[in-house]
């Protein structure tokens, strides 16, 4: 297959000739997570996203402060989430012009709790949960996938049955009935418990890519060389899988935002008086045609973390999955939209530099170390 | 393959048995099943909740009370099934019968949708890859994946079902609105065909021009009050799939396929008058079915007869052309029963609440329009977000497919971009989003439980809301064995139909 980068063509514009050289520094030596992480650093989206999730946690735990269980540090917003005040303004949002938030900037509900105070302890709840679950599920999902992979036989028998008795069950349903249990108790009992659910898919997605990597020659070699069982794993195979255990973590993690929102709005979830996202949504959805703002930045708390975490996750997989790249010199999104509009799309698209139109081509072969490339798809089996 | 699907079924009764061993375990120690009567002020308290016990055989812990749960089921080969009482003392197996039909058309509906508009979208994004096109629907796609599913169905109850009655009421689009409807799908269109600067103009331009017209016809004719097709409408709308569907299938320079696809349209459009009078008068259940099936056997006949050389290929359009003709006949009567309907509804078509109107009268046509206008809102609200992954997972398959090397040698063999595609690369390309459909199914029926909530639908998933509750296990247990048995054999189809469309896979 035809490898068409060259080192500097003069023929190409500017902004394709810096790209190449990024791209080919990474042949020059840089381990594989240098590759990946500077990958990660020029994906404009997964970047913009990265800030937005942090500048959102910082705000959230900042605001209201911290509380868990007895200890408890105050944050910079004057009221509570359960604490009740005189209603101003009627109830409504106070937060009329951008930079005057006034007193209840999300308005009040009909006895008088703060919005804000309130929205805020319900995203810090989704955030814990988020976490807990994302670490717990990759957690078993990696040791069951990898121990069901690497040592096949009647174990891995056993441990991808125990996998269907699970995923036979869609996890909503399965999430319900623990948070029926257990949702009294908090966020992290709830995040902690629900990870222990929430493992199946990645589990049967580790034990496949484990299944691939354990026949490759370099795990024969180390084989070979006397390596042990738990060096192989660590050492050789765990560090190929990494990307795909990386890229679904964050997709567990958006996906326990949502799973945890959806529980708490069927009552199932964080109770009373504690709150949570989806919690608030259920209690003022009937009073949507009168107060919308008690609907809405609930609503909205989510979609931002849930699509930032998206975002890194695409960024990540971007950087990790070299065969997904957007090829070099093609121009970003909205570059292209104007130039649609004005009928110059096609001078942008990759097949003038003939990398990315067939995505199998050299673009694998150049920017990562031979053990690492993957196999086209369907020699797994 | 026999062996296989009977291994197969005997393992997933294992599974099933394991895993609704261990939902039983969980969720009867999840909460009290008692805890009504507990708080209650009633004189007989105490016998009330010793005949609880009894009646549920609360007495029992949980894990052998399992098994006798699981012995009612297994009556079932008896020809006794059994599911148990609720806490009510009714008889679940009552229970279930309904809510199940209604959960099991609000999800197909919404699965069929999906698949065919996320499938539609997605190949056209991978055909038209790093295009802006690609680029909106992919953030649009990534936005719908992160919007929690109730949000968007209380958004939906309030604005749209609530704006689209409004806008029914008094149906005018002022002109401005037109213009920008206007300019937009001609942006749209244009964004999906593509190509040099002159063919995206010309296409921009029609489509503006097309949907003006088209909106202007429907103002003009009052349409949106007194909406039908009649048979000038079929016969365009006909000759236009067909025409449409040859030039995918067969490629419009096949003459024969694609006259024996037009003729279909014009027999509706000559057959509309007469079977007025058949809907009308002698309106029975059966009579869809049988149209379609008739339209769809004749089509294929006369496609076969046409068809010179190629008889089975314009057999294959003329029956699809027929079954879409008969599709577009029954729509036009369900559409003729509208002013009727909205009438019997207070003005107020669009739905939000259960899953069809209580006490409605009229012909099975009311009918068929009360059950889609309920359909409407939770299928949306179902779709939107099984829509953006499906769209995702065709492009991902597409692309691949597309850069594998028999489609290059197909390219290079001089094949038409159309056979390149729709033969080579499109069937390819569906094998994984086959396994794919078929595991979102418990996914789908879990999105279905929040949806009947808000839509207040009397289905499983409000079944299942109302036990875990009241920790009401025999419906619990009802709910989860019908959800993880359709897990399963959807699974189970999902492998058939792999190794029938994957040569190289083989079962067994």
């Amino acid at each position: 297959m035809t490898n068409t980068i060259l080192p500097s063509d003069p023929a190409l514009p500017d902004d394709v000739n810096r790209e190449l050289t990024i791209e080919q520094r990474e042949t020059e030596g840089l381990s594989q997570s240098q590759v990946v992480r500077r990958r990660f650093f020029r994906h404009k989206g997964a970047m913009t996203a990265s800030a937005v999730l942090l500048f959102t946690i910082i705000f959230v735990y900042s605001s209201i402060g911290v509380e868990i269980y007895d200890f408890k540090i105050p944050g910079w917003w004057i009221w509570n989430y359960t604490e009740t005040s005189a209603i101003v303004n009627g109830g409504n949002p106070t937060w009329n012009t951008l930079f005057a938030p006034g007193e209840h900037p999300f308005g009040q509900d009909q006895i008088g709790r703060d919005i804000f105070a309130r929205v805020m302890r319900g995203t810090q709840q989704s955030i814990v949960v988020m976490v807990l679950y994302g670490l717990i599920a990759s957690l078993i999902g990696v040791v069951i996938g990898a121990i069901a992979g690497y040592y096949r036989g009647w174990l891995d028998n056993l441990l991808m049955r125990f996998t269907d008795l699970i995923i036979v069950i869609p996890i909503i349903v399965i999430a319900a009935v623990i948070g029926r249990g257990v949702g009294a108790s908090g966020a992290v009992v709830l995040g902690l418990l629900l990870g222990l659910v929430g493992w199946t898919g990645l589990a049967r997605l580790v034990r496949g890519e484990f299944l691939g990597l354990r026949e490759r020659e370099f795990v024969d070699a180390a084989r070979v060389a006397g390596a042990s069982d738990s060096r192989i794993v660590f050492k050789h195979i765990l560090p190929n899988a990494v990307g795909v255990v990386i890229v679904s973590m964050t997709l567990l993690m958006s996906a326990a935002i949502l799973l945890e929102a959806a529980i708490s709005f069927l009552g199932f979830g964080i109770r009373q008086p504690d709150v949570s996202l989806g919690q608030i949504i259920n209690e003022y959805q009937g009073a949507f045609a009168t107060r919308p703002w008690l609907f809405w930045w609930p609503g909205v708390m989510i979609i931002i973390l849930v699509l930032t975490i998206n975002f890194i996750g695409d960024g990540l997989r971007d950087a990790f999955d070299p065969r997904q790249k957007r090829a070099p010199g093609t121009s970003g999104p909205y570059r292209q939209m104007w130039g649609m509009m004005f009928g110059r799309g096609r001078q942008g698209t990759p097949q003038i530099y003939a990398i990315g139109s067939d995505g199998s081509s050299g673009a694998n072969d150049r920017s990562v170390p031979p053990g690492d490339r993957k196999p086209p798809p369907g020699e797994i089996q | 393959m026999l062996t296989f699907v009977i291994r197969r079924l005997g393992a997933s009764v294992l599974v099933l048995l394991g895993a609704s061993f261990i939902i039983y375990v969980l969720a009867a120690n999840a909460g009290d099943p008692l805890e009504d009567l507990r708080a209650s002020t009633a004189i007989n308290k105490e016998q009330l909740i010793q005949a609880r016990i009894t009646l549920l055989n609360l007495d029992v812990p949980a894990p052998l009370r399992y098994f006798i749960w699981l012995g009612g089921v297994l009556r079932f080969f008896i020809g006794d099934f059994d599911l148990g009482k609720n806490l009510a003392g009714q008889e679940v197996t009552a229970l279930v019968g309904s809510s199940m039909w209604q959960t099991i058309q609000l999800v197909t509906f919404a699965t069929i949708i999906a698949i065919v508009i996320g499938v539609a979208i997605g190949m056209t994004t991978a055909l038209r890859q790093y295009s802006g096109y690609d680029y909106s629907v992919t953030f649009l796609a990534f936005l719908f994946f992160s919007l929690p599913v109730f949000f968007v169905a209380v958004l939906l109850k309030q604005y749209v079902a609530i704006g689209f009655n409004n806008f029914l009421a008094d149906p005018v689009i002022p002109p401005v609105t037109i213009v920008v409807l206007s300019l937009i799908s001609g942006f749209v269109w244009m964004s999906i065909i593509g190509g040099d600067p002159k063919p995206r103009l010309i296409v921009f331009g029609s489509a503006t021009l097309i949907t003006a017209a088209v909106l202007g016809y429907l103002l003009v004719t009052n349409w949106f009050q007194y909406p039908g097709l009649g048979p000038v409408l079929i016969l365009g709308l006909g000759a236009l799939g067909a025409v449409a569907g040859t030039a995918i299938s067969t490629g419009i320079s096949n003459r024969r396929a694609l006259y024996a696809s037009l003729v279909p349209p014009v027999l509706g459009a000559l057959l509309w008058y007469p079977l007025q009078f058949v809907m009308t008068v002698q309106a029975s259940a059966w009579l869809v079915p049988i149209l379609i099936g008739a339209f769809l056997v004749g089509g294929g006949a006369i496609g076969y007869a046409m068809g010179l050389h190629d008889k089975w290929v314009a057999a294959r359009g003329g029956a699809a052309s027929g079954a879409f003709v008969a599709i577009l006949l029954v729509l036009d009567r369900i559409m003729q029963s509208w002013p009727d309907y909205v009438t019997n509804t207070g003005g107020r078509p669009i739905a939000t609440i259960g899953g069809s109107t209580p006490d409605l009268h009229g012909s099975i046509w009311i009918g068929m329009l009360d059950s889609y206008t309920h359909l409407l809102l939770p299928t949306v609200a179902l779709l939107l977000i099984s829509l953006a992954s499906y769209s995702r997972y065709a492009r991902a398959s597409l692309l691949e497919v597309m850069n594998q090397d028999y489609v290059r040698t197909a390219r290079a063999k001089g094949l038409t971009e159309r056979t390149v595609i729709m033969r080579h690369a499109f069937r390819n390309a569906m094998i994984p989003i086959a396994t794919i459909i078929a595991f979102d199914v418990g996914g789908l029926i879990g999105g279905a439980i929040i949806t009947e909530r808000i839509f207040a639908w009397k289905g499983m998933g409000s079944l299942f809301q109302d036990a875990l509750d009241h920790v009401d296990m025999n419906p619990l247990m009802a709910f989860i064995l019908i959800v993880s048995a359709l897990t399963v054999i959807a699974n189970l189809l999902a492998d058939v139909a792999y190794s029938i469309l994957d040569p190289r896979i083989r079962v067994g």
